[in-house]
C-alpha cells in the first residue's frame, strides 16, 4: 500500500512540512519529526521515510535506520482496532502466550501483521504498567484486563 | 499565575494552597485528630444540624485547632435531643452531646476540646460510634 | 473558611484507569452535585495508591476510608451513605484475608503496614495537575533552600552524605555522579532525567511522573544548580501518554510560577525542562545509549568512557539519573541526609519501590525501606502465594536480574546482597513464581526479550543472545542434551565477561542463576524429557487410563488432529506421534479418564 498524491495525502504532507518548519533546529529532531509522520499518517511507509530524509537533508539509510531500530516505529499500516497483547513479564506468568495464541487463531493473522480488510493488527508490547490486571490486552487506547482465552472471542466480537 | 520571585513569595503560596491538602494530612493521621461527628439525618437538618457543623469549622479555624476534623454522620438515635454531636478526643471513648446550637459549639470548643473539661449537655457516655 | 469538609480521592493510575476510574469519577462528581454537596465535597484524582489488585480504590477523607473494587454503579450509594449520612458503606471495605474483618483506614492493612512512602510520598495523596497541592507539600521548598543557603558545593556535599544510590539499576552513588558532572568544565551542561523504563514488568516511574511529576521536576533543578547546568530534558517512553501529559502540565504551571525559567527564585540561576520521546527500545535504558536516542540517532550504546559526564549529549557533560531517585532527592534537602541515611541499610540508605506482581496476591507498587526481606515482602506485603500454591521463586531485577529460592527470602534487601545472591535490584521489578512456573521456559522468555531488544552492535550479544534462546527453545521442546546445559553455561559466561554494554553483559544472567538454582529442572528437561512444572507443552504427553474410558467417543470426535482412535463402548488410545498436546480431550472428557504426565 502506497501513498499516492491524492489531495488527502497532499494535506498529510503539508502538515508534516508545517510541522518540521515550527522545529527551531531540525538537528537532532529525526525522532521527533518521524514520531509527528507516524501520529499524520499512521504509518511511516518508504514514501514518507524518503520524503523525511530529504526534509531533514539526511541520507534515507539513515532515516530507515532508525525507523526500524525502534519498536514504536511500524512500517506497515495499523488496523482499524490495533490489538496489543502485553508479554511484559507479570502477563507471561499469568498466561499472555495462551491469550496471543488465542488471537492469532481468531485473527488469522501472525504478530505484526493487519487483517486483509485493515480491520484488526495484532501487535505484542512489553508492560503497560497495569500488571494488576495481568494478563492484559489492548485494543487502540482501551485495557482489557484479567483476560483469559475464552474471552477472546467477545472481545473482537466487540469491536465488529 | 503570577512569578514566585522569592522564598518569602515561595511560604506564601503555601500557605494558601495549604488548606486544599490539610484535610488529607489530617485524615492520614486521624486516630490523632479530634473528631466532630455531627448527626445529619433529617431531624438532625431540621433543627439546624447543617448551621452547627459549619459553626464547627469556622470557630475552629477561627481558633486555629488544626488538629480537629468535622464531619458528618446519620441519625444517631437521639431525636429528641437534635442537633446533636460525637465528639471524641483522641485515645478517649466518644462522647454525645444534644440540644447544640451556635453558642453550645463555642463553649465546646472553650471547655472541652481546649481543655478537657466535661459541660453539661452529656446525653451519653457509654455510647458506641456507628461505622 | 470556604473550604470542603469532604474529599474523595480516586486512583488515576494506570491499573486504576483501565478499570473505569475515569467513569467512576465522573460518577462521584455528578452524585455530589445532585445531593447539593458539591461545595461541601471535593472531587479529584490522584496518581497511584499503589494497591492495584484491589483497584480501582476510591478513598474517603477525612475519616480515610480505603473503598476497594469500585464500579462507577458504586457512586450513588457511596455519596448517599458515606457523604450525606456518614455511613461507610460495608460492601466496598477491604477484607483482611486472615480474619476476614473489614478494614477501612489503608493504616491498617497488612499491604501498608510495612511499607514507607519517600519516592512515592505524594502519589495517591495529591492532585498531580495542580503544583499548588504539591507546593503545600513542601514542593520547591527544597529548591529555594539550595539556591538562597547552600552553593552548589554544599548541595553536592549533602548528596554525597545521604549515600541515595541511582535507582535505575546499577546503583552507583548519585552525589558522587554529580561531583563529577560539575568537574567538567563547560559553558553548556544538561540534566537528563531517564524515564524510559523498559523492564517488562516494572511500572515504578511510570506512576511517580504520573503521580507526582513535581518531584523530578525539582530535582533536576536542584541537579542543575549542583552541577552548573541550564538545560534539563526528560526522556520519556512514548508509550506513556499520561505521564506524558502530567508531565507536560507540570512543566507549564512550573514554568508560569517561574519555578522554571530564569532567575529562579529571584536568584541568577537559570534551568529549563524540555520533553524528549523514546520509540520503544529496552537498551535506551543505558545511558550512552538514550543520548544518542536523544539525538535522533539508532540507540547504540558506546563505551565508557568517556562517561556522559565528561561528553554526553551533543558532546558536552551530561548527567543522566533515573526518574525514582529524582523523586528522592528533594526530601533528602527537607529533611537532611541524615534522616535519610537512618532509613534502609548502611551501604543502602532510604527506600526501594518494587512493582510486585506475578502468581502473588496483593499484585501492587510497594515502598519498603532498604534491608526489609524478601519473606516480609512476599508474605507480608504482598499476602503469599495465589490459590494456595508453593512459591517457587522470586525474580528480581528484571532481564538483566536472576531468581531467588525459598532459602533467599530472609536476606536483606540491597543492592549489594542481591549481587551477592546472583540476581540484582534493577529497576525494581519483582515477578513471584510458584510451583507452576517451569525455570527454563522463565529464562527463555527473557532470552527472547534480550535477544528481539539487543541492539545489534557488538557480536557477542547480538550473536550469543540468539545462540542461548536457541539453546533454551531446544531444551524445552524436548530436544536437549547435556551437552546444551554445558554449551548453555560456557556461552553465558563469554557473553558476560565481553558484551559492550550493561544489556548484553547482564543478559546471560537469567541463565546463570536458573541453571545455579534449578539445575534439577534443566537435567528433568534432558535427560527424561519431561517438564516437572508441566509447562512445555512439548514435553507432555496425554494418556487414556483404560479402566476409565468409557468409549463415548467425545475425545475422538474433538481431537484437532485426528489422534484418537477407538470404538464406542471400548477405550479409546492417543497416537502420541499425531499428538500435538493441545489438551483438548483432556478438558472434554467426562470420566476423568485422560491424564497428563
Amino acid at each position: 500500500m502506497g501513498c499516492n498524491e491524492n489531495g488527502a495525502d497532499r494535506e498529510k504532507y503539508a502538515e508534516l512540512d508545517q510541522f518540521i518548519a515550527s522545529l527551531p533546529t531540525t538537528k537532532g529532531e529525526l525522532i521527533r519529526v518521524l514520531h509527528r509522520a507516524q501520529g499524520i499518517f499512521g504509518y511511516l511507509p518508504k514514501e514518507v521515510q524518503v520524503y523525511v530524509a530529504k526534509k531533514l537533508d539526511l541520507p534515507v539509510s539513515k532515516v530507515y535506520g532508525v525507523v526500524s531500530f525502534y519498536s514504536f516505529f511500524t512500517m506497515k499500516p495499523k488496523g482499524k482496532y490495533d490489538v496489543s497483547v502485553c508479554l511484559g513479564t507479570a502477563c507471561y506468568v499469568r498466561g499472555a502466550d495462551k491469550i496471543l495464541e488465542a488471537l492469532t487463531k481468531k485473527l488469522g493473522i501472525g504478530v505484526g501483521d493487519t487483517t486483509e480488510d485493515a480491520k484488526f493488527s495484532l501487535r505484542t508490547l512489553r508492560c503497560v504498567g497495569a500488571c494488576g490486571l495481568a494478563p492484559v490486552v489492548m485494543i487502540n487506547n482501551k485495557v482489557y484486563g484479567r483476560v483469559t482465552p475464552d474471552m477472546v472471542e467477545g472481545i473482537i466480537a466487540e469491536c465488529e | 499565575m503570577v512569578k514566585i520571585k522569592s522564598l518569602e513569595e515561595l511560604k506564601r503560596i503555601k500557605e494558601q494552597a495549604q488548606n486544599s491538602v490539610s484535610l488529607r494530612v489530617k485524615g492520614d493521621n486521624i486516630e490523632n485528630m479530634i473528631q466532630i461527628r455531627v448527626a445529619m439525618a433529617t431531624c438532625g437538618i431540621a433543627s439546624g444540624a447543617r448551621e452547627v457543623m459549619n459553626e464547627f469549622v469556622e470557630a475552629l479555624g477561627e481558633e486555629k485547632i488544626d488538629n480537629a476534623v468535622v464531619t458528618q454522620t446519620g441519625c444517631m438515635g437521639y431525636c429528641y435531643a437534635e442537633p446533636t454531636i460525637e465528639l471524641t478526643m483522641p485515645g478517649k471513648d466518644p462522647i454525645i452531646y444534644g440540644y447544640v446550637d451556635k453558642a453550645k459549639v463555642h463553649e465546646i470548643i472553650d471547655k472541652t476540646i481546649k481543655h478537657g473539661e466535661l459541660i453539661d449537655g452529656i446525653i451519653n457516655s457509654q455510647h458506641k460510634t456507628i461505622e | 473558611m470556604a473550604d470542603y469538609k469532604f474529599h474523595i480521592l480516586v486512583c488515576g493510575g494506570t491499573g486504576c484507569q483501565s478499570s473505569n476510574s475515569h467513569e467512576i469519577m465522573e460518577a462521584l462528581k455528578q452524585n455530589v452535585a445532585d445531593a447539593g454537596m458539591a461545595e461541601d465535597c471535593k472531587v479529584l484524582m490522584t496518581g497511584c495508591f499503589g494497591f492495584c489488585e484491589q483497584g480501582p480504590i476510591v478513598k474517603m477523607l477525612p475519616d480515610n476510608t480505603f473503598y476497594t473494587s469500585v464500579k462507577p454503579e458504586d457512586a450513588a450509594e457511596i455519596v448517599a451513605e458515606h457523604i450525606v449520612k456518614g455511613r461507610k458503606v460495608q460492601r466496598l471495605l477491604y477484607v483482611d484475608p486472615e480474619n476476614e474483618e473489614h478494614v477501612s483506614d489503608a493504616k491498617h492493612m497488612e499491604f501498608y503496614k510495612k511499607q514507607m512512602r519517600i519516592a512515592l510520598r505524594n502519589c495517591g495523596f495529591i492532585d498531580p495537575e495542580n503544583i499548588d497541592e504539591y507546593i503545600a507539600r513542601d514542593g520547591y521548598a527544597a529548591l529555594a533552600k539550595c539556591l538562597t543557603e547552600m552553593t552548589p558545593e554544599e548541595v553536592i556535599e549533602e548528596m554525597k552524605k545521604s549515600g541515595l544510590r541511582g535507582r535505575g539499576g546499577a546503583g552507583f552513588p548519585t552525589g558522587l555522579k554529580w561531583q563529577f558532572a560539575r568537574g567538567y568544565k563547560s559553558d553548556v551542561k544538561y540534566v537528563v532525567c531517564n524515564a524510559d523504563e523498559g523492564d517488562p514488568g516494572a511500572f515504578m516511574d511510570r506512576s511517580i511522573l504520573e503521580g507526582d511529576p513535581n518531584s523530578v521536576i525539582e530535582a533536576m533543578a536542584i541537579c542543575g544548580y549542583a552541577i552548573g547546568a541550564k538545560y534539563g530534558r526528560v526522556y520519556i517512553r512514548a508509550e506513556y501518554p499520561l505521564a506524558i501529559d502530567r508531565l507536560s502540565i507540570a512543566i507549564n504551571q512550573a514554568r508560569e510560577y517561574g519555578l522554571l525559567g530564569d532567575n529562579i527564585l529571584g536568584t541568577d540561576f537559570c534551568f529549563d525542562i524540555e520533553l524528549m520521546f523514546g520509540a520503544g527500545a529496552f537498551v535506551c535504558g543505558e545511558e550512552t545509549a538514550l543520548i544518542h536516542s536523544m539525538e535522533g540517532q539508532r540507540g547504540e550504546p558506546t563505551t565508557k568512557p568517556p562517561f556522559p559526564a565528561e561528553s554526553g549529549f551533543w558532546n558536552q557533560p551530561t548527567n543522566v539519573n533515573n526518574v525514582e531517585t529524582w523523586a528522592n532527592v528533594p526530601v533528602i534537602f527537607l529533611k537532611g541526609a541524615d534522616w535519610f541515611r537512618s532509613i534502609g541499610t548502611e551501604k543502602s540508605p532510604g527506600t526501594k519501590v518494587f512493582a510486585l506482581a506475578g502468581k502473588i496476591n496483593n499484585v501492587g507498587l510497594i515502598e519498603v525501606p532498604m534491608g526489609t526481606t524478601l519473606r516480609e515482602v512476599i508474605y507480608e506485603i504482598g499476602g503469599g502465594i495465589k490459590n494456595g500454591k508453593k512459591f517457587k521463586a522470586v525474580q528480581t531485577g528484571g532481564p538483566s536480574g536472576g531468581c531467588l529460592t525459598e532459602k533467599d527470602l530472609d536476606t536483606p534487601i540491597d543492592f549489594d546482597n542481591l549481587v551477592a545472591k546472583g540476581s540484582m535490584m534493577g529497576s525494581g521489578g519483582m515477578i513471584v513464581m510458584d510451583e507452576d512456573d517451569c525455570m527454563p521456559a522463565v529464562a527463555k522468555f527473557y532470552l527472547e526479550f534480550t535477544q528481539e531488544e539487543s541492539c545489534g552492535k557488538c557480536t557477542p550479544c547480538r550473536v550469543g543472545t540468539t545462540r542461548l534462546s536457541e539453546l533454551l527453545t531446544d531444551i524445552t521442546n524436548g530436544k536437549g542434551t547435556l551437552q546444551h546445559l554445558e554449551e548453555l553455561k560456557r556461552l553465558s559466561e563469554v557473553i558476560r565477561d565481553t558484551a559492550l554494554c550493561g544489556l548484553g553483559q547482564t543478559a546471560p544472567n537469567p541463565v546463570l542463576s536458573t541453571l545455579r538454582t534449578f539445575e534439577d529442572e534443566y537435567i528433568a528437561h534432558v535427560t527424561e524429557k519431561t517438564c516437572p512444572a508441566g509447562k512445555c507443552q512439548a514435553l507432555l504427553k496425554y494418556e487414556i487410563i483404560a479402566d476409565a474410558c468409557k468409549g463415548c467417543t467425545l475425545c475422538a470426535r474433538n481431537c484437532p488432529v485426528g489422534a484418537i482412535s477407538g470404538t464406542v463402548k471400548n477405550p479409546h488410545v492417543i497416537d502420541q506421534s499425531k499428538c500435538i498436546k493441545c489438551g483438548v480431550c483432556m478438558n472434554n472428557c467426562r470420566f476423568n479418564a485422560i491424564v497428563r504426565h
